[in-house]
């Protein structure tokens, strides 16, 4: 009888860890979904809108793209739509002139507020100077955001305070409220039905958007400064963390002993691969910035080398279970023939120790490439040109992960560039996606040759 | 309790040219290895003639591996193993203050117990010692692969698969590029440690043979659990228990004749 219950037991234990095994595995994989589609889709946005006549012209005024002459027939074409919009807010300015006192303050107001709608729906207004920032120069380039633009030029924002026991009510109230009885009353309904001629929106694939410069603080253009800046930091933080990893795992798995240094040592490296980034961020401004003066301020050396020394203990350990994984007998086959311990070392082992070892590197590469933590003291810059070679040594660069955090938090306009930001987002994760891929693809045309 | 007959150990009739005109190889003069405070070899002395087969046999755990990769220090590897006594190798202590292992190695090749070629072409694999050696040229390096390769009765083969991946020979085809590759270096002394213990009777059968064809040109020292191999393929045989050199003589003798008491009972299957 009491093994019919221990065995019962045991089926249950059984069958409620496999359910946790599969609840945990199939959570995980939703918060994945949950995750990444938003990002895939709204990141893809970036690259695929319908981009208006403002995104033309501005495209040929900054990066003089696009034919000239097409472009400027289109904008005479928008603007010939636009004209009557024009005409009736200067009728009605010369009727304000001849209003009583109180009722042209009045409206003098609402027109100030509906012309700064206009102006970011459309651009400036004629016979208004041309504005400093690219931002206010030109009306909106993406029809996703006209279309918020115009329910901004619709309808005024009203908050409901009547019920005290909740909070404002947000209304819409149409804007042509304020205008009733005027000559602009029929202005609303005319931009409204005519935003399509005024603005002309095309589908338009914008994949240069990896390759542009960013214009005002990302208002226009691309990400390629963050793009190669992630590029730079990333190769960067190789180029120190894979030789030094390598040597070090050489070091503990085939010449250090089994001392009690060394497995300190060990247990060392394991704790350090576990402090937080913020932390190697922090010792990267201490150590190659403010004591050693790597550079004058930060910069993408000292960015590299703070990277370097955060993915340093995935490295080594990587490569130290790789070297120690190589069977004895490889080991023993080189040495029975003559060959020195180096000669083994360089000839057989770290060959066939090769899969491991890279596979640690791109692990270690797609960590370096999306921590934010390391660079925001050593290395990030909100706005930035794509650097030289050289510069890398002395000035700083913007980078996908900082600015990613950075537009969405620090940005002065952050509603009006979330495409950009979910660009970026979807730059990054496709660029860690295809660095595992990449090592996947790698470790398994390895291990084939190995295998023979 | 009765008693069954065990079967007797074929030995072949005698071997040609083991009239006493050998001179010694390697000598042992109360050699011990020491596994930190443990004496896996304890006092043994011998002397290896040049150019026969020798045999090692004896129990698990006896000694035999031990004291066989002593004679090319792969025991060096071994953390806390250290050695007394004296072992000569053509009158120079191996274990003396100026020994150049790695030179010594070459002089000194080895088989493993199991084939244990590297996941490299065929090719590569035969010239690994050479190209160690610092041998570039390739046609020299083509010529030492194919003389090698037909030493090690493997040519025939494999000539036609040089480039490929060693690993898809089948297990007495990579024991034999094994050899192969101890032979590309020209050592003087080959050891073998049970190199047929992987294989099939087969694969067994050829390298059997294959010992017997490197017999007058190498000097082979040859650890075997398998007593009947011993008897095939060894002028003389060295039987170690407990890491004690019980009896060392020639193969026939010892086999037919033992001397002492734990010899006749190993070799007629008392224990071990």
């Amino acid at each position: 009888m009491e093994s019919k219950t221990q065995l019962g037991t045991r089926k249950l234990l059984d069958r409620s860890f496999t359910g946790l095994g599969v609840g945990s595995i199939v959570l995980m994989v939703a918060a994945l979904i949950i995750v990444l589609g938003p990002i895939f889709v709204r990141g893809w946005g970036s690259f695929l809108f319908r981009a208006t006549v403002e995104h033309r012209q501005m495209m040929l005024e900054n990066f003089g793209r696009g034919d000239a002459e097409v472009i400027l027939a289109e904008a005479a074409a928008a603007e010939q739509a636009r004209q009557p919009v024009y005409v009736m807010i200067a009728r009605f300015e010369e009727e304000l002139d001849e209003m009583g006192s109180p009722e042209r303050r009045e409206y003098r107001g609402y027109l100030g507020e509906l012309k700064d709608r206009l102006r970011e729906l459309l651009g400036p207004l004629p016979g208004e100077p041309r504005p400093v920032l690219p931002r206010s120069q030109y009306g909106q380039t993406r029809w996703d955001r006209a279309v918020v633009k115009l329910r901004d030029v619709l309808y005024v924002e009203e908050y409901d305070y009547s019920d005290p026991t909740r909070m404002g009510q947000r209304i819409l109230v149409p804007r042509v409220k304020d205008f009733e009885g005027t000559s602009l009353e029929p202005l609303f309904a005319y931009i409204e039905q005519n935003l399509t001629e005024m603005l002309r929106p095309r589908v338009t694939f914008y994949w240069r958007f990896l390759f542009d410069t960013s214009v005002d603080a990302h208002f226009f253009g691309g990400i390629w400064p963050e793009v190669l800046g992630t590029l730079y930091l990333t190769v960067g933080a190789m180029l120190f963390a894979v030789p030094l990893g390598i040597v070090a795992a050489i070091y503990l798995a085939e010449y250090a002993g089994e001392g009690r240094i060394i497995s300190g040592l060990r247990s060392f490296i394991s704790t350090l691969a576990g402090v937080p980034s913020i932390v190697f961020g922090l010792f990267g401004l201490a150590f190659f910035i403010n004591a050693i003066h790597i550079s004058r301020s930060k910069s993408v050396l000292a960015g590299s080398l703070t990277l370097a020394v955060l993915v340093l203990p995935t490295v080594i350990r990587a490569s130290e279970e790789a070297v120690r994984a190589v069977p004895q007998t490889y080991k023993e086959a080189a040495l029975s023939v003559g060959a020195s311990k180096w000669r083994t070392i360089t000839t057989v082992i770290l060959p066939a120790a090769l899969p491991g070892i890279l596979t640690g590197i791109v692990i270690s590469m797609g960590r370096a490439a999306g921590e934010t933590a390391p660079i925001i003291f050593t290395a990030a810059v909100s706005v930035g040109r794509p650097l030289k070679l050289w510069q890398t040594l002395t000035q700083g660069t913007p980078a996908l992960p900082w600015n990613i955090y950075n537009l969405a938090t620090e940005h002065e306009a952050v509603d009006e560039i979330r495409h950009v930001q979910y660009g970026m987002v979807l730059t990054l994760v496709l660029l860690v996606l295809l660095l595992n891929i990449a090592a996947i693809l790698l470790r398994a045309r390895i291990t084939r040759k190995l295998r023979g | 309790m009765e008693r069954f007959a065990l079967p007797r150990i074929a030995v072949p009739e005698e071997k040609p040219h083991l009239e006493g005109k050998t001179e010694p190889h390697v000598v042992a003069e109360d050699f011990s290895v020491f596994y930190r405070a443990n004496e896996a070899v304890v006092k043994v002395s011998m002397e290896i003639p040049r150019g026969l087969v020798t045999a090692i046999i004896g129990p698990s755990g006896c000694g035999k591996s031990t004291f066989l990769r002593a004679l090319n220090r792969m025991n060096d590897l071994i953390p806390g193993c250290r050695t007394a006594g004296k072992l000569y190798f053509d009158g120079q202590d191996i274990y003396g203050p100026n020994v150049d292992v790695v030179a010594l190695r070459q002089r000194i090749g080895m088989v493993f117990q199991k084939p244990n070629p590297f996941p490299k072409s065929v090719f590569e694999n035969v010239i690994y010692g050479p190209r160690i050696l610092g041998i570039r040229n390739r046609s020299e390096l083509a010529e030492i692969a194919e003389r090698s390769l037909v030493r090690a009765a493997l040519w025939e083969e494999v000539n036609d698969r040089l480039n490929e991946n060693a690993l898809g020979l089948s297990g007495g085809q990579q024991q034999r590029l094994c050899i192969a590759r101890a032979l590309a270096v020209d050592p003087e002394i080959l050891l073998m440690d049970e190199p047929t213990s992987a294989l099939d009777p087969r694969s067994t059968a050829r390298i059997e043979d294959l010992i017997g064809e490197l017999r007058g040109n190498y000097t082979i020292v040859l650890v075997t659990h398998n007593m009947q191999q011993a008897a095939r393929v060894s002028d003389l045989t060295a039987f170690l228990y407990e890491g004690v050199l019980v009896e060392f003589g020639e193969t026939r003798r010892l086999f037919t004749k033992p001397r002492k008491k734990e010899t006749e009972d190993y070799i007629t299957g008392r224990f071990g």
